[in-house]
């Protein structure tokens, strides 16, 4: 089971990547962005992520593609104008390296991992209670942290929307 | 075969293939909205890679790093909008070929 999970949601979300890539209209890339966020959930799950899998929900597929969605629809953003013509033989090369690369990583990858047991659904339980345990007491300053940063992007955001007076 | 475990280098091995086609993405699109969508893909494939090795080391401290990805990605999603609005307001353009007034 957890191999055919992992194929199933595997395959849409390296499908929904290449859809963001070549689609020209941003609101079909910001709908296969969606798709992405939505398998690597379902595989952070199974990994034993709880709480990052319902925080990819929430955030990423919550709050930051609502935003994203909602300045495209804002800026009223059509489907991209080819820029540069490029030979349809370019293209197909290119993609096909691309191909090859990634195949040569996957080798130097599989080759560099020290053969394990493989991945097994509950092995580990990641839970919300060991999460937010270490969140604050180990990494209590990177969190306080990020309060500060959060409100400068805050700051930063409405002192760049904003109306000029 | 598909009741057996799934080894932990395919997930890396989805991992790269989300980055390098976010990179691609990132190189080719010309909507400036599109490249920060590849960049977003990128960011995920990294989180991808956190969690996996978190796994590997029965540890959740790549729980927590792929956590603040998502606050960095969160802040930097305000910002970098707020950014193409105002782009977008005084270029009346989002296609990144046309902002290059920095270039002469």
């Amino acid at each position: 089971m957890t191999a055919l999970f992992f194929l199933v949601f595997a395959a849409l979300a390296v499908f929904c990547a290449i859809n963001l890539v070549v689609q020209t209209h941003p609101i079909a890339s910001a709908l296969s962005l969606i798709g992405v966020m939505g398998s690597l959930a379902v595989l952070y799950l199974q990994l034993g992520g709880e709480f990052i899998a319902a925080a990819q929900v929430i955030v990423y597929a919550g709050a930051i593609m609502v935003l994203f969605v909602f300045v495209i629809m804002l800026l009223n953003a059509g489907a991209e104008a080819a820029t540069f013509q490029v030979s349809r033989i370019v293209k197909y090369f290119g993609a096909l390296l691309l191909a090859a690369f990634l195949g040569l990583v996957s080798f130097i990858i599989q080759g560099a991992l020290p053969r394990s047991d493989g991945v097994i659904f509950g092995a580990f339980q990641g839970t919300t209670l060991d999460v937010g345990r270490k969140l604050f007491t180990t990494y209590l300053l990177p969190f306080e942290v990020t309060s500060v940063l959060i409100l400068i992007a805050i700051v930063g955001a409405i002192v760049l929307a904003r109306k000029e007076v | 075969m598909l009741n057996a475990a799934v080894p932990l280098s395919w997930y890396l091995i989805l991992s790269a293939i989300l980055f390098a086609l976010g990179v691609a993405g990132f190189i080719f699109r010309r909507n400036i909205i599109t490249v920060f969508m590849s960049i977003e893909l990128m960011l995920n494939a990294v989180n991808l890679s956190f969690v996996t090795f978190s796994y590997q080391f029965r540890q959740v401290d790549g729980h927590i790093y792929s956590f603040f990805v998502m606050v960095v990605a969160a802040a930097e999603a305000a910002v970098g909008l707020a950014i193409i609005l105002t782009v977008f307001k005084n270029r009346s353009t989002l296609m990144i070929d046309e902002v290059n007034s920095m270039k002469y």
